[in-house]
């Protein structure tokens, strides 16, 4: 998709004026859900360490596992695809499409496919393409990217979806305007029902690559994602690298983290794990199974300063929790993902240069580090994110030269304190009684919202001598 | 080609220049032919109470029964319950293949149609930690059997009730024809909660989900 996270503070700006998003986005209701599951389980702490200490453990034998990985695949009759880009992968994805003969294709949700723009090479390449997550297929009738990477459509509100539905289901007989929940999802039901059938190829993410027995995971609540993959004749796994595990009782330490993490369940509805194609027997199942696993820069963070990144297992709490998400929400990120997590993935996959605004637009309170389950430091690598900016020139005129100005003072004391003293003690005499500033040169940005509250007329050194002096 | 180029870079990342020597992976492979058991959530509960308060909570119905006719009343009297026609699609494995239907239920076997409104298949295991019952894919029992009508019956043995997880793991690993092309671990019906957050049942699975714990010492 064509990003748009160099406009994030445009971005940021119409969406918090944009009442029906503000409407949709006052529901979120994932963070009390997680929080009662993950009180009531008290060995969380424990698995977390766990969780991280195997994913560590797996990358630090990436390859391996992943040849292990592609060799069960293969043992039991499915094929293994290594793309290094995202034209690689969507190319693969389009070859093999082609070379089955399938037109109409169906999708269970995949962030790895969005990431590599398998929507648009479908389309380029005229293939029907239906969506089956209730929220993708939303935002498919929408024609908008997913908000949120496990609640897609979370930006809609009802009376959104149900004027989508009745433009876009007129033609399957549906006259009738669905306005409650329970309509809504019997009414997606029975349209997306057929399309279940008459589709020649099924395409769905994977949350886990198993190396053991080299089964697909995927995890949903819906159930499309198993008729994406059972139905038709063609079932293709698009997935990072990084998304392999070693065995299945390593699989059970994620499974134990993903859901609460995500929706606050302790089990999601369907966990699935696929091992090759339909065995000769068998009377239903894919009769081709493909893994399209990606790179995408991946590859080159291992062992570097966004390392931990790649233990990230897309689970949505640290967006869930982010006050700035919740504020704007996903489509102001201007690209695939967005929160925390989007903020250090997307410069990563896209450049500084498109989405350098994201990794600044943090508050660093760190709630996005405590929720993550696999323990990734997220303010730092944001904060990496400044640095490599700044070392790279992408950074503003103004805050380059304020950095310096202040990177002079901090390391001259005495000029330090002689200018703190008199800028404070001005700011002080200048605010007068009301203690606060309306307006204040530099510092318009700020002052343009709220007051800038008036320093209270010495600094921390002169406070400090003072209290010295007092104590002798 | 791109296989080659990926293994290369992740090699270069690690600080390597070609594959792990071979005692490194030796180690490896010993660790996947015997994976190492981690934390699993404590609980106190036998099993079986267990698992039944489980699938409660996550919206699945239980029930308990003796296997054959017993699972034929059972599934008698949740239509009857639900008003439900007498008209069911069912597996062909250990647990349901003998069941003595009446002569009144219209049965099919194998793959549902689309129309077919309740199925009834029988488990491999349930785990009680979650609610979970766990079915796979075979000639006996295809897949769609789990996903397709809108009201699925499961029957799972009380002796194949186990604790956590990693017990149907184990289990799995001793099968003699390996994984099949499909487990499906199933922890209540479908839902969604994709509009405003409502939790809304049946989205594109089963609306319902009933177990019937088949115990033939009851």
């Amino acid at each position: 998709m064509k990003a748009t996270s160099s406009t994030f503070r445009q971005n940021s700006r119409e969406a918090l004026l944009d009442d029906d998003l503000q409407q949709a986005l006052s529901k979120m209701g994932f963070l009390g859900a997680r929080k009662r599951v993950v009180d009531a389980l008290p060995e969380w702490e424990e698995l977390r360490t766990t969780a991280r200490e195997i994913k560590e453990h797996t990358l630090a034998h990436l390859d391996f596992y992943l040849e292990e990985f592609e060799k069960n695949v293969r043992a039991n009759g499915g094929h293994v695809h290594w793309c290094s880009t995202p034209e690689d992968a969507s190319a693969t994805v389009l070859s093999i499409l082609k070379e089955a003969g399938a037109r109409k294709v169906i999708k269970g949700k995949s962030m790895a496919g969005e990431e590599v723009g398998i929507n648009e090479a479908l389309e380029a390449a005229a293939i029907d393409r239906l969506e089956t997550d209730l929220g993708e297929y939303i935002i498919q009738l929408a024609d908008e990217p997913p908000s949120h990477i496990i609640a897609p459509a979370i930006h809609k509100t009802k009376a959104q979806i149900t004027e989508l539905f009745h433009d876009h289901h007129q033609v399957h007989g549906k006259t009738e305007r669905v306005t409650e929940v329970a309509s809504i999802v019997n009414e997606a039901r029975e349209v997306l029902r057929d399309g279940f059938l008459a589709a020649d190829a099924g395409i769905t993410g994977g949350n886990f690559l198993v190396a053991e027995t080299g089964s697909v995971a995927l995890v949903t609540n819906e159930g499309n994602g198993d008729l994406t993959s059972t139905l038709p004749r063609v079932h293709i796994v698009t997935a990072g690298i990084e998304k392999v595990v070693p065995t299945l009782d390593d699989l059970s330490v994620y499974l134990r983290l993903l859901a609460r993490s995500a929706t606050g369940q302790e089990m999601s509805v369907y966990t699935t794990l696929t091992t090759g194609p339909r065995r000769a027997v068998d009377l239903d199942g894919a009769a081709e199974f493909h893994v399209v696993l990606i790179d995408n820069g991946r590859s080159q963070w291992l062992g570097n300063e966004f390392h931990e990144m790649l233990r990230c297992i897309r689970c949505g709490a640290c967006l869930n929790h982010c006050p700035v998400w919740n504020s704007v929400g996903g489509h102001a990120y201007g690209w695939v993902y967005s929160g925390p997590m989007g903020s250090v993935l997307t410069p990563l996959m896209i450049g500084l240069e498109e989405a350098g605004q994201l990794p600044n637009a943090c508050t660093m309170n760190g709630r996005c580090q405590s929720v993550c389950p696999m323990s990734i430091p997220l303010p730092s690598l944001m904060r990496r994110l400044r640095f490599r900016q700044h070392d790279q020139g992408l950074s503003g005129l103004g805050t380059r030269i304020a950095l310096a100005v202040w990177g002079f003072m901090a390391t001259q004391p005495r000029c330090y304190r002689l200018v703190t003293r008199v800028g404070i003690g001005l700011l002080g005499l200048l605010s007068g009684t009301r203690g606060r500033f309306r307006r204040l040169l530099f510092a318009e940005a700020w002052t343009e919202e709220r007051d800038f509250p008036a320093p209270a007329g010495e600094t921390f050194m002169g406070a400090w001598k003072k209290a010295a002096r007092g104590r002798k | 080609m791109s296989k080659h180029d990926i293994l290369s870079r992740i090699r270069t990342s690690l600080n390597r220049n070609g594959p792990l020597p071979n005692g490194v992976s030796a180690g490896l492979r010993a660790r996947l032919a015997t994976p190492a058991l981690h934390l699993r959530p404590a609980f106190s509960e036998q099993a079986v109470e267990r698992f039944v308060e489980k699938l409660q909570g996550v919206a699945g119905s239980v029930d308990h029964c003796k296997a054959g006719l017993g699972i034929a009343e059972a599934v008698q009297r949740y239509l009857d319950e639900r008003d439900l026609a007498q008209e069911i699609v069912v597996s062909t494995d250990e647990l349901i293949g003998d069941v003595p239907w009446s002569n009144q239920m219209r049965v099919k076997h194998g793959r549902p149609d689309p129309h077919d409104k309740t199925s009834v298949t029988g488990a491999f295991a349930a785990i009680a930690e979650t609610g979970t019952v766990v079915l796979l894919s075979s000639p006996e029992s295809p897949t769609t059997l789990n996903l397709l009508p809108e009201n699925h019956i499961v029957a799972v043995r009380r002796e194949h009730i186990v604790r956590h997880q990693e017990d149907v793991w184990r289990a799995l690993r001793q099968r003699p024809d390996g994984m099949p092309r499909t487990v499906n671990l199933i922890t209540g019906p479908s839902r969604t909660g994709d509009v405003e957050q409502v939790l809304q049942l049946g989205a594109h699975g089963p609306r319902q989900l009933h177990v019937l714990v088949v115990n033939d010492d009851a």
